[in-house]
């Protein structure tokens, strides 16, 4: 299958391992990757702000990117979340119906990466040997916006050598949430305490997540604490062997 | 987007703005432990039952849908229903008055109260009185009003302000309210122990003779069925029961979205509001009354219907779902920052997840700016509304009204540079990859570590407790021009 | 214009702008009716369960023995139980320490000073473990099932039936109706339930027939 990489603003920028891990994935699986390079941003932050006029270019943008091609993949939820559930709707507000159609239709063949696994390529098991502790967190797009339920941790309890251990309240926001981290700081810094409490009670070695934002969030608490735990985003352990 | 202009709440009368932002609000509430530890106790109790007796009902998603559809049906004939409402009232024995905000809603009451000739009055538990500010209007005339309600009792008594719809004092734990009865409670006995149900018992004990002499009582109302004129109020305690049974005059204040059209409508809602609230199969108890009985409970009922900012709720397409709310508060009690603030937080008596998009709406959005951003948008209030209000897309689109609001600033906020700006950059892939190359500067940040310590304003605010990733030195596009040789 | 006219007004210009929003068909395929008829054992089982969940008492009674088992409710009253005017003949237990008041609009304060009331009830609903009081003249005024701290109430088997939808279809809504689960209960500190506050403390369900 040939598959377009999305790889997010903060996958290209600040964590390529991220997207080469897709790649690596999903070429051993056998499908031909490809990256349409005029990808930048899916808008989400604009969105999320309020900044629906200022997003409006950049859907545009993203629609004109990723249509050509048939099926799409992030390893994000909360981007695949923002395609799937935003972007007609940012494209309804500025009165364009036809932009909103054809971003239903790209959203309509978008998926996060737990989902192309699972319900796309029908795979639970992809080769991985990752010979660590890993408790997983759920982000909330991909839990409740995407509803990816428990494809990652199928995916996850295939992975040889790996020791998955539970994560308490697991379902809880790490308070990252966008701008909320910024103008929220206070509160947010509340909410990945006690996400952190919860991560380093499992004893796990890596927190691994479906989304490079909040990883970024736990893993920055977690680099400040010193903690010694680490995070890795999921595409990563599956690529490993 | 609507361009309706409704006439929202007015200024300085109720509590429906705070003087305070969110943020600065809930940076007081964070660093008070003990508040942190009460409200984590009382939510994960609730949340615990809550899903125990929703797991009961294998229709529970069908209940949800139906509540959904009949409160959007009920909105789309709002005038018809309440005009019927009115008609029904009226031919069994009540009155109806109608309010157009908090001020005519008290003047109304105050006088009704007058009439009666009482100086005292008992009060049911009602979000609609204390958003109106009734207890102030009705000392301001010289009447006293007595909350029944424990929590809300609790509350008066310690001179504090509500922080949750359903449990006015969830704020506080046993030993502190155990420290505001025997302040407070002339009477009390002096060994009183904070065991919950001691502390029940000294509630009843002195509010039992008030109930037994009160001529009149003000209560809110959980539904109004418009076909037959039956108002109903949902409760635990029975003292709901004593001021809606004993007394000579009964007024309820009751906000206009809260009517139904029929009695077969409460076959929904009375299964989904008990579970969703207290986690319980069914509330203790419920009242059902229509107008007057002769012989039974109060021989004078008025009934005053009240708008205060909900007709300009209605005209925004998206945003009247909020009036959907059956006040349950399970979205408070699942909602992370809620758990960590509290109630007091959001400045409004609609706090938590609801309140951060009713109180803007009732108010106009600029007077309560900051809580369409009290959010992770983490959805679980969604997953937890028993009407399925989308309570994070409601938030989306106040934070956008709040932003257009501001585009009519003379000068822009550096945020809405900053927005326009990145806009700009990534709208284009050329250059967005040569932004992405001056970010590389940011590796000179962090050197050592790897991860970065402090950033400036604003993302200082980032840095005060998370390290920032230390940008990489080839970005994935670079890798994959380098590895794959450029376009595909 | 008066309020109500502006009012309405109102309304009707915010669901214009709004775009007139079609009602929309409101699905009811949630559990209307129940799996079993009123007065299935499975009913009365379920029922009894729910009231003892929430802390009732329940004792049961032969349809032509009603007396026997208001005879153990009301064992440990004293002073004067309250019953309304239309009492069921044969409810009626001999040989109490307690003595019958007919209700003819007692006070509060009279009613205060009750030991007990018995009465009887409308309908009844097994899944919640509700009564539905309605005041016919089994059942008598509001005030009088409120004010006393124990409250006996017989509840007619062929009266239980499964669903909250089913128990409301049973009602004539225009009566004064009281909903009662359980006693009075506050779940206001802490969010903990404890029993007892202002209703009657005490509910013992007498279940006949």
């Amino acid at each position: 299958m040939r598959i377009a990489l999305f790889l997010t603003c903060l996958g290209d920028a600040l964590h390529p391992e991220v997207g080469r891990a897709t790649v690596t994935l999903l070429e051993r699986l056998g499908h031909e990757v490809v990256f349409p390079t005029d990808q930048t941003c899916c808008g989400q932050m604009h969105i999320n702000t309020g900044y629906q006029r200022e997003a409006l270019p950049l859907v545009r943008h993203h629609v004109a990117t990723f249509e050509p091609y048939d099926v799409i993949v992030a390893p994000s939820g909360s981007c695949v979340g923002c395609v799937r559930h935003q972007h007609a709707m940012v494209a309804r507000g500025a009165h364009d119906e036809r932009l909103a159609e054809r971003a239903d239709a790209v959203a309509g063949r978008t998926y996060e990466l737990s989902e192309l696994l699972v319900d796309v390529l029908g795979v639970e098991d992809v080769g991985a040997y990752y010979p660590h502790r890993v408790t997983y967190h759920p982000t909330c797009h991909s839990l409740r916006m995407l509803r990816v339920a428990d494809k990652p941790l199928r995916l996850l309890r295939h992975v040889r050598g790996m020791t998955l251990l539970e994560l308490p309240e697991s379902d809880q926001c790490c308070g990252f949430g966008g701008t909320f981290a910024l103008k929220n700081a206070d509160t947010s810094t509340a909410m990945l305490a006690d996400k952190m409490r919860n991560v380093l009670s499992t004893g796990a070695e890596v927190a691994t997540a479906g989304d490079a934002s909040c990883l970024m969030h736990i893993g920055g608490g977690l680099s400040r604490l010193r903690s010694g735990t680490r995070t890795v985003h999921l595409a990563e352990i599956l690529a490993s062997t | 987007m609507s361009t309706f202009l409704g006439i929202p709440a007015p200024r300085g009368v109720g509590h429906l703005r705070g003087d305070r932002s969110f943020p600065d609000a809930a940076r007081g509430a964070l660093a008070d432990s003990q508040l942190r530890r009460n409200l984590g106790h009382a939510t994960r109790v609730i949340r615990g039952k809550r899903a125990a007796v929703v797991g009961e009902l294998d229709d529970w998603e069908q209940l949800r849908l139906a509540g959904s559809a009949l409160k959007a049906a009920t909105m789309a004939r709002l005038d018809e229903h309440l005009e019927r409402l009115e008609q029904e009232v009226t031919a069994r024995g009540g009155t109806v008055h109608w309010a157009r905000d908090a001020n005519e809603a008290n003047a109304i009451v105050t006088r009704l109260v007058q009439e009666t000739g009482a100086s005292e009055v008992v009060k049911v538990k009602s979000m609609a009185t204390q958003e109106i500010g009734l207890n102030e209007a009705l000392e301001a005339a010289g009447i006293e009003a007595h909350e029944t309600d424990l929590a809300e009792l609790i509350v008066q008594l310690g001179g504090d302000l509500p922080s949750h719809i359903l449990v006015p004092a969830i704020h506080r734990n046993r030993a502190e309210i155990r420290e505001i009865f025997l302040r407070e409670m002339p009477g009390v006995d002096p060994e009183l122990t904070a065991e919950p149900r001691k502390l029940a018992m000294a509630a009843r004990a002195h509010l039992r003779e008030r109930f037994l002499r009160a001529k009149v009582a003000i209560s809110g109302a959980n539904f109004g069925v418009a076909d037959t004129g039956t108002l109903l109020v949902v409760e635990s305690e029975g003292n709901g029961r004593m001021c809606l049974t004993l007394p000579e005059t009964l007024i309820t204040v009751m906000g206009i979205e809260k009517v139904v059209p029929t009695w077969q409508d409460l076959e929904v809602f009375l299964q989904l509001l008990p579970r969703s609230s207290t986690g319980e199969r069914m509330n203790p108890y419920t009242s059902a009354w229509t107008g007057v009985t002769p012989g039974d409970g109060p021989q004078a009922f008025h009934l005053v219907l009240l708008d205060n900012g909900r007709t300009a709720v209605l005209g925004d397409d998206l945003g009247r779902s909020a009036l959907h709310c059956i006040k349950c508060s399970a979205c408070l009690n699942v909602c992370p920052v809620y758990e960590r603030t509290g109630g007091h937080a959001y400045g409004s008596v609609y706090p938590g997840p609801i309140g951060a998009v009713l109180s803007p709406q009732l108010t106009g959005v600029e007077d309560n700016a900051s809580l369409p951003y009290a959010s992770s948008l983490c959805g679980a209030c969604f997953d937890a509304c028993p009407v399925r209000i989308d309570i994070p897309s409601l938030l989306v689109k106040l934070r956008a009204q709040h932003v257009d609001e501001q585009r009519k600033r003379a000068v822009p906020s550096a945020e809405a540079i900053a927005m326009a700006a990145a806009s700009w950059v990534m709208s284009s892939p050329r250059r967005f990859a040569a932004a992405e190359k001056g970010s590389r500067a940011g590796r000179l940040l962090g050197r050592r570590a790897g991860r970065i310590r402090t950033l400036p304003p604003p993302l200082s605010a980032w840095t005060a407790s998370r390290d920032a990733p230390r940008p990489p030195s080839e970005t994935f596009r670079e890798w994959w021009a380098r590895e794959r040789g450029g376009d595909s | 214009m008066t309020a109500r006219d502006e009012v309405l007004g109102r309304i009707r210009a915010a669901n214009a702008a709004a775009g007139h929003p079609a009602p929309q068909e409101v699905p009811r395929d949630y559990h209307r009716a129940g799996a079993h008829p009123a007065g299935a054992p499975e009913l009365l089982e379920l029922f009894r369960d729910r009231l003892v969940d929430y802390k009732a008492t329940v004792l049961e009674a032969p349809a032509d023995d009603v007396a026997k088992a208001v005879r153990a409710a009301l064992a440990d009253a004293t002073g004067r139980v309250v019953v309304p005017p239309g009492l069921p003949d044969g409810w009626w237990p001999d040989g109490l320490a307690a003595t019958r008041v007919t209700d003819d609009g007692l006070s509060p304060a009279d009613l205060d000073t009750a030991a007990a009331v018995l009465t009887g009830c409308a309908a009844a609903c097994a899944t919640t473990g509700t009564i539905a009081l309605d005041g016919s003249p089994d059942q008598g005024r509001r005030a009088i099932t409120l004010v006393p701290d124990v409250h006996v109430c017989v509840v007619r088997t062929d009266q239980v039936v499964q669903t909250v939808p089913e128990m409301l279809a049973a009602l004539e809504p225009t009566r004064p109706i009281t909903f009662v689960s359980g006693p009075s209960a506050t779940s206001d500190i802490e969010l903990e339930r404890v029993e007892g506050v202002h209703g009657p403390r005490t509910l013992i369900v007498v279940l006949t027939g």
